[in-house]
């Protein structure tokens, strides 16, 4: 930042072309390292001339941005209506939480695995249904859900 | 009666239903051809003789909109808000991942008609597919000659991006989507003025949902006269209804507007699980008023919802049958929206903690009268008292719950 940049009134001038990049950046960002650190987050804000603090901002407002490491596969399951009234949600939670050995939040000691609870994936026509990082998965079913959890246990 | 023949999910079962080639080879861009031909005047009074409402949830006259745009601003932006995220909609996702041209085309006449030369799609960020879908069909059409500078010849350049959502409910509202695009919090404007007027980097700009868009080719292609003959006095034309919950069949149905929920349920989605009788329906979404299982008849239209005390919403019809647990059903819709409150009208966000609490409460068998009295004072605290509707929406069902079924609350509650 210099002098030129700062109005009388103190505050810098912001390009809205590069501003509007920022959830973009973001999502590079933490494609290269899976997370978003505080040095990734300071990377983008000088990139795009905006302060530390509204990146951080704009970061921590949407859900897909973690500021958290997770695990190799991050399955999320979907808390919505109609994957609970087809029999989804908690009892699908519950059933893989039985398999891995972790609860809703948590993340198994080998980095493995990471399991949450996340709102409606539109998915309802076919729910009960989950994620695990860019896959989705439908119509859930103990039987299918054990055979996607094996075979990504038995990823090298 | 013949049955209905789909026309907005025509192309959605043809094998690579996706790509320019199967579009075209269906009539595809063929209506774009024909709106180049016309004036955007044309363009605008033809879908305004439509009677084409918004497909997103507000349901407002499409062509009304486009008419509040300025002739004379010299920038004016088009955006496509494909941030589906209501609770038992999943339309918007079925024609992106496999009719992305149909919209695509839609985008093209409607920026012709408003006189716009950039758009930018809107998507949620958790649609991995649609992403691909919609890069993929823009660059297509690039190649075709459907997008860039003078298409087809006409003189009229466009420019259309995609921009990915991160995950917030939120953004699918479109001040809070404008916003997003902008690349801030997804938080709400206070309205007016309308995007219309003031809009993104403060330039008239058109926010339209992916579904109404798919309406446009058919209306230049086929004429308002056809449209308009579809659908009742006030909701003109096919919708697609998402049915889920406790149906044998759930799925995408395109019928006419003003087809009758209990023909939408029972023919359609091929009735109740197990045979068993329904306890509560919800039209248009989980921001919409429950409906009792004797307001079945009622056509599923935007006039006769309203009548019937509830709304088309997203014409996302969630089913739920005599086994249901109301308190937890009401309580998981209300968890949903305090997740997604972006926090920056007080009634919501404070409100709709309060609210859930009150419900989780109830729900453990703690409650008291009092508790029941504290949901109806705090959703009038919270109602028409927001920026958004997203306040009045997450008090909907709450109110129309206890309402309904008040019986099953006062079980759980301590006199």
């Amino acid at each position: 930042m210099n002098v030129t940049d700062i109005q009388p009134s103190g505050v810098r001038i912001v390009d809205p072309a590069k501003e509007a990049m920022l959830l973009s950046a973001l999502y590079i960002a933490q494609e290269r390292e899976g997370v978003l650190t505080p040095e990734a987050i300071a990377r983008v804000a000088e990139r795009l001339g905006l302060e530390p603090g509204q990146v951080y901002s704009v970061a921590s407002f949407y859900t897909l941005f973690r500021m958290q490491p997770t695990g190799r596969y991050l399955i999320q399951v979907c808390d919505g209506l109609s994957c609970y009234l087809c029999g989804g949600a908690n009892q699908v939670v519950d059933y893989i939480s039985a398999k891995i050995g972790i609860g809703p939040g948590e993340t198994t000691p080998d980095g493995r695995f990471s399991l949450e609870k996340v709102q409606c994936l539109a998915s309802c026509g076919t729910a009960p249904a989950m994620r695990i990082n860019d896959d989705l998965y439908e119509n859930l079913t103990p039987a299918t859900i054990d055979a996607i959890l094996e075979r990504l246990q038995g990823e090298v | 009666m013949t049955p209905w023949q789909p026309v907005l999910l025509s192309n959605v079962n043809r094998p690579n239903s996706e790509r320019i080639t199967t579009y075209m080879a269906h009539g595809g861009y063929e209506a774009l051809r024909k709106a180049l031909n016309m004036a955007p005047a044309a363009v605008i009074a033809e879908v305004k003789a439509s009677g084409l409402r918004g497909r997103g949830g507000a349901g407002f006259p499409t062509g009304v909109k486009w008419g509040f745009i300025a002739q004379d601003a010299p920038v004016k932006y088009l955006a496509v808000n494909t941030d589906e995220g209501e609770p038992g909609t999943f339309k918007d996702r079925l024609i992106v991942e496999r009719d992305p041209h149909s919209i695509l085309e839609g985008v093209i006449i409607s920026a012709y008609a408003v006189g716009a030369h950039r758009a930018f799609v809107y998507i949620r960020g958790e649609f991995f597919l649609g992403v691909k879908r919609w890069i993929k069909a823009i660059a297509d059409a690039y190649q075709h000659g459907f997008l860039g500078k003078d298409i087809l010849g006409s003189g009229f350049d466009l420019d259309v991006s995609v921009h990915r959502g991160a995950g917030a409910y939120i953004c699918g509202e479109e001040t809070a989507m404008i916003e997003s695009l902008e690349g801030k919090r997804g938080e709400p404007r206070l309205k007016p003025p309308y995007p219309a007027q003031i809009g993104m980097w403060d330039q008239p700009t058109i926010v339209q949902n992916v579904e109404t868009l798919a309406n446009i080719r058919h209306i230049i292609g086929r004429g308002a006269a056809w449209y308009a003959s579809i659908g009742t006095e006030q909701s003109k034309g096919p919708k697609i209804f998402c049915v889920s919950g406790h149906v044998n069949r759930p799925g995408n149905y395109e019928l006419p507007l003003g087809t009758p929920l209990r023909e939408i349920i029972y023919e359609h989605a091929g009735g109740v699980r197990m045979g068993r009788r329904i306890k509560a329906i919800i039209p248009g979404g989980v921001s919409t008023p429950i409906l009792p299982p004797d307001k079945l008849d009622v056509p599923m239209a935007f006039e006769t919802l309203a009548a019937a005390g509830s709304a088309l919403g997203t014409g996302a019809i969630v089913v739920m049958d005599e086994t249901t647990d109301m308190v937890e059903a009401i309580r998981r819709i209300t968890s949903f929206f305090v997740h997604e409150s972006c926090g920056i009208c007080v009634p919501c966000r404070i409100g709709g903690v309060r609210l859930l609490e009150t419900l989780e409460t109830i729900g453990a068998g703690k409650g008291t009268l009092a508790d029941l009295e504290r949901l109806d004072y705090l959703s009038r605290s919270i109602s028409g008292l927001t920026f958004c509707p997203m306040g009045t929406g997450m008090c909907e069902p709450i109110a129309s719950g206890i309402n309904l079924f008040r019986s099953e609350f006062d079980a759980r509650v301590a006199a």
